[in-house]
């Protein structure tokens, strides 16, 4: 295949017998598009000439209204963005406001950050795997996985009154030290978890389905990738080694002793295993957090109550679930963000889509789908 | 009345079983899905439905009952005739293909549990149940949508290309008893159940009965999270219900019917019950009543099993299986059982 044929084309593509592309719109409402997300397919029978992505059923204008609230208060609607990975969009958001404010964030507060940050990622690759194996018909995978989300879903309930948008980080640190019992609870779920991953292994990695559904599907070499800009699990299951919480540590991940995991050839596969091997790496590092957990404040001592930083712009980026999340926030000198901007790993992702499913038949459009691990919430913001 | 007149035996005896079959059949389906979702709930960590009666045990007539007070919907794309035939061409083959199918050892010269003792009895079978896939391609079909038309095209690929292994797998077995018969087939497997020497013939048959009823993990003309729900996506209500029906009956079917050719139906290999308890022909037909479901469920549960471990194959790769693996297999089978069958008789 040389050139993709777009959806309008209707260009035949035998010569003896005029054939038309049969265009089929995949979404908004299809179970597999893991939310408002449409895309329209031209096929060749059961293969994928052209597809194009429409989006937007889900906007809602974040960054514009953020812009007519406070700093403070423009905090939670972020948790909205990328809904199954709240927690670190709003670490995000804090974060790129300290930037601007030059706040320094005390060691502690760093330190349960880094920890909720790394059990939210848990959590959203627990939801990602159950539903990507839903999208290829195993469906045991998918209450599996959710019986362990259920675990942490408990733990952010603990500690910070919600479980799914916490707006868990005030800008300077944190709210409350960890309740009673917390700190075994979390213990008593990292020492359980490893098991429960190799329970999905066991039903995935080595199954002759599974390997055949996603080995050589939807490959992007690490060159394009970086091209079209995808960054996270996406990037790194093409063997592109950047993670911004090695490449540009921020509160206090150069600390941890971690490894980044990387694919190889770039296929579905190779997105499903760095995924599920992060895991295991977010289980070391916060282990490595509660056992090094320093004592001290949990917010700076000089931190007005009205955040009013002074004018001039920050950008901040951290490792989100999907890849690097990075607000931009331009300051006019009043309590008021003047401009605000977020860098949607999902939405920037999801340009990897087309090179992914062109050539590859309607099967496969369902795995890269999943494989790119999409929100629709922070693709239209 | 007289049960002995000739009306009655060719006639009215028939007619009853049919009606009695039918009541029976239907009823094993509808648990038969009330089943799958408990055991499922167990597979998944969760419970299943147990709110309607104890154990969720009225599940399916509440399911039953809802569909039926449903709105039928014909879409405006719809061909109306096709559309609304449809579903009854899936449904009646999957209860007609039960018609040969032996439950139990006679209980006497009149009191068999078979409707039709037919001597091609497998052969009809086959027949009956290729032809359920028009039911799937006429309504994928005459829905006039995009995704039913994918699955229908997909459904009528595949089961054309599993039915090819199936039925190599199926002349084994009938080349093993030297008769297209059932019951003959049962009693051949007096001591030894065709599962033993044909282990071959009944993996290609497990997997092309899979693929044939389009169950996970090759549920692929009605894959949900590729075509939303393939060829029934825009049928609702009682038509619907009727595809559901027929998928099961289907499923229950293939259960009884590899119970028959392979795990060697009413029989228990090494206890010839029939023979000790001769004198009470009620008795054994009970209790080759009960060997027969304890032997159909363990084979349903297998089946359940299956969907709730394996993910879903592609169009293409199942294809492949079909043509490249099952039926090398299932042709090789067939010429080693024929090699000793005819080595045996010289």
């Amino acid at each position: 295949m040389t050139e993709p044929l777009r959806v309008e084309g209707t260009a035949p593509l035998r010569k003896v017998l005029e054939t038309k592309n049969l265009e089929l719109n995949f979404g908004p409402q299809h179970p597999a598009t893991h939310g408002v997300y449409r895309a329209v397919l031209a096929l060749d029978g059961e293969r994928v000439v052209g597809i194009e992505s429409i989006i937007g059923y889900l906007h809602r204008g974040i960054e514009k209204w953020a812009e007519y609230r406070t700093y403070t208060k423009a905090t939670p609607v972020f948790d909205r963005l990328d809904y199954v990975g709240a927690i670190l969009n709003c670490h995000g958001y804090v974060g790129a406001v300290e930037k601007l404010m030059k706040v320094e964030v005390p060691k502690r507060a760093q330190y349960v950050r880094v920890i909720l940050d790394e059990l939210q990622r848990i959590a959203n690759h627990l939801l990602w795997l159950g539903t990507h194996a839903l999208d290829l018909g195993a469906m045991t995978v998918l209450f599996y996985a959710l019986r362990e989300r259920e675990v942490i879903m408990d733990l952010f309930e603990a500690m910070l009154g919600q479980r799914l948008l916490q707006n868990a980080y005030p800008i300077g640190g944190i709210r409350l030290d960890f309740p009673k019992g917390w700190d075994r609870a979390c213990r008593n779920f990292l020492a359980e978890f490893p098991n429960r991953i190799d329970e999905y292994e066991t039903l995935l990695s080595t199954n002759r389905i599974w390997v055949q559904r996603t080995r050589g599907v939807g490959i992007v070499s690490g060159e394009e990738a970086v091209a079209l800009g995808l960054s996270g699990p996406t990037l790194r299951g093409s063997g592109v080694c950047f993670d911004v919480r090695k490449a540009m540590p921020y509160s206090s991940y150069e600390e941890f002793d971690f490894e980044v995991p990387l694919g190889e050839r770039g296929d579905v596969y190779d997105r499903y295993i760095v995924r599920v091997r992060e895991m295991r790496q977010s289980i070391r590092i916060v282990q490595q957090a509660l056992d090094g957990l320093p004592e001290g404040p949990l917010m700076p001592e000089k931190l007005s109550k009205i955040i009013r930083p002074p004018a001039g712009e920050a950008y901040f980026c951290v490792e989100g679930t999907k890849g690097m999340l990075g607000f931009y926030v331009v300051s006019d000198g009043t309590d008021k963000p003047w401009r605000l901007h977020v860098r949607a790993p999902s939405f920037v992702n999801l340009q990897g889509l087309e090179r992914m499913c062109v050539g590859g038949l309607v099967a496969d459009v369902v795995a890269n789908i999943g494989s790119l691990d999409i929100v629709l919430g922070e693709v239209d913001r | 009345m007289n049960w002995n007149s000739p009306f009655m035996l060719t006639v009215g005896l028939p007619l009853l079983k049919i009606v009695i079959l039918l009541g029976v059949v239907a009823f094993c389906v509808a648990y038969t899905v009330w089943l799958e979702r408990r055991l499922l709930g167990f597979f998944q960590s969760r419970v299943g439905p147990n709110r309607v009666g104890p154990a969720g045990l009225i599940q399916p007539i509440a399911d039953g009952l809802k569909l039926i007070l449903k709105e039928d919907i014909i879409p405006t794309n719809a061909r109306p005739f096709l559309f609304r035939i449809a579903p009854i061409f899936a449904v009646v083959p999957a209860f007609a293909g039960f018609a040969i199918v032996a439950f139990a050892p006679p209980a006497g010269p009149r009191a068999s549990f078979l409707i039709s003792d037919a001597n091609i009895g497998i052969l009809y079978l086959l027949a009956i149940t290729s032809l359920g896939v028009f039911g799937i391609v006429l309504g994928g079909w005459a829905s006039g949508s995009k995704y039913p038309l994918f699955g229908s095209l997909r459904s009528a690929s595949q089961m054309l290309s599993y039915e090819v292994p199936l039925t190599f797998s199926v002349l084994s077995v009938i080349l093993m008893a030297g008769s297209f018969r059932l019951d003959d087939i049962i009693q051949a497997q007096g001591k030894l159940p065709f599962l033993v020497p044909l282990i071959l013939a009944f993996g290609v048959y497990v997997i092309s009965a899979v693929a044939e009823t389009n169950r996970a993990p090759f549920d692929l003309p009605e894959a949900e999270s590729e075509l939303v729900g393939g060829f029934h996506t825009e049928y609702s209500g009682m038509r619907f219900a009727f595809y559901f029906l027929a998928e099961y009956a289907n499923v229950v079917l293939v259960c009884c019917v590899a119970t028959s050719l392979f795990l060697g139906g009413y029989k228990i290999p090494f206890l010839p019950y029939e023979t000790l308890l001769a004198g009470n022909p009620w008795l054994v037909s009970l209790i080759g009543l009960a060997v027969f479901a304890v032997k159909a469920v363990a084979f349903l549960y297998f089946y359940i099993w299956i969907r709730a471990t394996f993910p879903r194959y592609r169009y293409d790769q199942l294809l492949k299986i079909g043509w490249k693996v099952l039926l090398p297999i299932s042709l090789l089978n067939l010429l080693l059982v024929a090699g000793i069958k005819l080595a045996m008789l010289r």
